[in-house]
C-alpha cells in the first residue's frame, strides 16, 4: 500500500526524518508513535505529497505520493482542524462532498459516522475542540478513501469517544481501506494493527503490538518503547 | 462543479458573516454622502470625484477582504487540505474571484444607484457602465489580493500591503494631479498601474453618452491585468511546502 524508501527531510537546516524506511500493509491500522517533535507530522505530510522531500522515495499505491490520480483515493486529516470555521458542520461536509463530485446524502452519512449529526447546523467555530476536530474527520470520510491518513485525531476527545473512533476505525480497515493513524498516546498503540515507533527521525520499531511487547519483554507499551529507545542509544 | 461549489462556499462563509455583508454595501455609500457634503457648493467637482470613487471603492474594499481570506485558508490549513482533493487550483482562484465579483455587483448597485439618485451625481454616459466598471475593478482588487496574500505570514502583514499595492495606484491614477500634467516619470508609472485605466472608463463614461473605443481599451487592459495577477497567484499556490 504505501512504501517509503529511505525518506531523508530537512526543514530549515535541521533533519527531521533521517532515512526512513518502512511498508505500511493494506486493509489495517498502523499507529505512527512517537514523542512530539520527532517527525510524525513531516512523515504523514510526506506521504500525503504536501511535504518537500530532500531524498527519498515514497509510493503510495504504486504511484508517487502526491500524484494527481491519488486525489480521490486519499484521505487527510491534519492536526489542527482543517474547516471553516465560520461555516457548519453541514456546510463543511457538504462542500467536501462535492469537490469528490458526492451529494448531500453522503455529506450526512460521514456526518453520522464522527456523532455530529445533532451538531450538524452549528457553526464550527462555536464547537469544542473535540467536535471540531470530528468535523474535520468527517470531511475526510467522504467517498471512502483507500488510504485515510490521521494526524492525532483523538487529541481531547473524551475516553467514549475515542473507543467509538477506534472502533470506526477498525470497521473501516474491514472494509479494506488502510488507515496510517498518528498518536503520541501509548494507551492507543495497543488498539493498531500495527505499529511504527518513530523518534528524533529515526524509525526504531515496525512490528505488530504483540511482537513489540514480547521481545521487549514487557506487556507494557510504554515500557516497551522506553527499552526500545535504550537499546538504540547506548548510555 | 467544482468551481460552482467553491464559489457558494464562499457566499454562505460570507453570509454568515452579517457585519461584514453591512459594511460592504453601506460603508460606500456613507462615504460617498461625505464627499457630497464636502464639495456641496463646488459646482462639478463632485461629479468627478464621486465617478472616480465608485471605482476605486470596490477595488480597496474587496483587496483587504481577499487577502485577508486567502491569508486564513493558508493558516487554518484548508488551503493545503483542498489540494491534495481533486481541486484545481484555478477552481479555488476562480471560485474568489466569482463569489467576490457577486458581492460586488450588490455593492456596485447599490452605491451607483445611491449616487444617482440621492446625490444627484450626473454623468453624461449610463449608470450601468459605472457599475460594470466598479464590478471589473472589485475582480481586480480580489486577483492581487489573492496573489498578495501569498507573500504575508500574517494578518498584520497583509494588511500593510494595501499601502505598498493600492495606495500608490490611487495617488497616480489622474485624482489628484491629472496624468497629463504629472513629471514623465510619473506618468510611466501611471501607465504601468492597472486602476489608471479603470478610472480613464470611468471618466469617459462621465464625459461621453455613448461607450467609447479608449473606454472599451481601458476595460480590456484592466481584465488583461486581472488575468497576470491571476495566472501570478495560481503559481503561488504550491502542492508541496516545506
Amino acid at each position: 500500500m504505501i512504501e517509503v524508501n529511505d525518506l531523508v527531510v530537512e526543514r530549515g537546516k535541521r533533519e527531521v526524518l533521517r532515512g526512513i524506511t518502512c511498508t505500511i500493509p493494506t486493509g489495517l491500522v498502523t499507529g505512527l508513535l512517537g514523542p512530539s517533535g520527532s517527525g510524525k507530522t513531516t512523515l504523514i505530510r510526506a506521504i500525503v505529497g504536501v511535504q518537500i522531500v530532500k531524498s527519498g522515495t515514497v509510493t503510495v499505491l504504486g504511484e508517487p505520493a502526491g500524484s494527481a490520480s491519488l486525489r480521490r483515493t486519499v484521505g487527510y486529516v491534519t492536526q489542527s482542524p482543517s474547516v471553516y470555521a465560520d461555516l457548519t458542520v453541514r456546510e463543511n461536509v457538504r462542500y467536501f462532498a462535492a469537490l469528490y463530485g458526492l451529494g448531500a446524502a453522503e455529506a450526512e452519512r460521514a456526518i453520522d459516522d464522527v456523532g455530529l449529526a445533532s451538531a450538524a447546523t452549528q457553526l464550527v467555530g462555536n464547537l469544542s475542540g473535540g467536535q471540531r476536530s470530528r468535523a474535520s474527520l468527517a470531511c475526510a470520510l467522504i467517498g471512502t478513501p483507500r488510504l485515510l491518513v490521521l494526524d492525532e485525531p483523538t487529541v481531547g476527545l473524551d475516553p467514549v469517544l475515542r473507543a467509538d473512533l477506534w472502533a470506526k476505525f477498525h470497521a473501516l480497515a474491514a472494509e479494506g481501506t488502510t488507515l496510517l493513524v498518528s498518536s503520541h498516546v501509548m494507551d492507543e498503540a495497543g488498539r493498531c494493527d500495527r505499529l511504527l515507533l518513530i523518534r528524533e527521525g529515526v524509525l526504531i520499531g515496525d512490528d505488530t503490538p504483540a511482537a513489540i511487547r514480547e521481545r521487549a519483554g514487557t506487556d507494557d507499551l510504554e515500557e516497551a518503547f522506553l527499552r526500545r529507545i535504550r537499546e538504540q542509544v547506548p548510555a | 462543479m467544482i468551481l460552482l461549489a467553491t464559489t457558494g462556499r464562499i457566499l454562505r462563509q460570507l453570509r454568515h458573516d452579517r457585519r461584514t455583508v453591512a459594511m460592504l454595501v453601506v460603508v460606500p455609500v456613507l462615504l460617498l454622502t461625505l464627499l457630497y457634503f464636502m464639495y456641496r457648493d463646488a459646482g462639478t467637482t463632485f461629479d468627478r470625484i464621486a465617478l472616480t470613487m465608485l471605482g476605486i471603492f470596490p477595488f480597496v474594499i474587496m483587496f483587504l477582504v481577499t487577502s485577508i481570506a486567502m491569508l486564513r485558508e493558508r493558516t487554518t490549513g484548508t488551503l493545503e487540505r483542498l489540494l491534495t482533493t481533486p481541486m484545481r487550483k484555478l477552481d479555488l482562484l476562480f471560485g474568489y474571484g466569482i463569489a467576490f465579483g457577486l458581492a460586488a455587483t450588490v455593492q456596485g448597485v447599490v452605491a451607483t444607484g445611491a449616487a444617482y439618485w440621492l446625490l444627484g451625481l450626473s454623468t453624461t454616459g449610463s449608470a450601468g457602465l459605472v457599475v460594470l466598471v466598479a464590478v471589473l475593478n472589485a475582480v481586480l482588487g480580489v486577483a492581487l489580493g489573492l496573489f498578495c496574500s501569498a507573500f504575508a505570514r500574517t494578518e498584520f502583514q497583509a494588511v500593510q500591503f494595501l499601502p505598498v499595492v493600492v495606495v500608490p495606484q490611487i495617488l497616480l491614477c489622474g485624482l489628484f494631479v491629472p496624468r497629463e500634467q504629472m513629471a514623465g516619470w510619473l506618468e510611466a508609472i501611471s501607465n504601468a498601474l492597472p486602476l489608471t485605466y479603470a478610472v480613464d472608463a470611468l471618466a469617459q463614461v462621465g464625459r461621453y453618452a455613448e461607450p467609447t473605443a479608449d473606454m472599451w481599451w481601458d476595460l480590456v487592459i484592466v481584465a488583461g491585468a486581472v488575468v497576470a495577477a491571476l495566472v501570478l497567484a495560481a503559481a503561488t499556490l504550491r502542492r508541496r511546502t516545506g
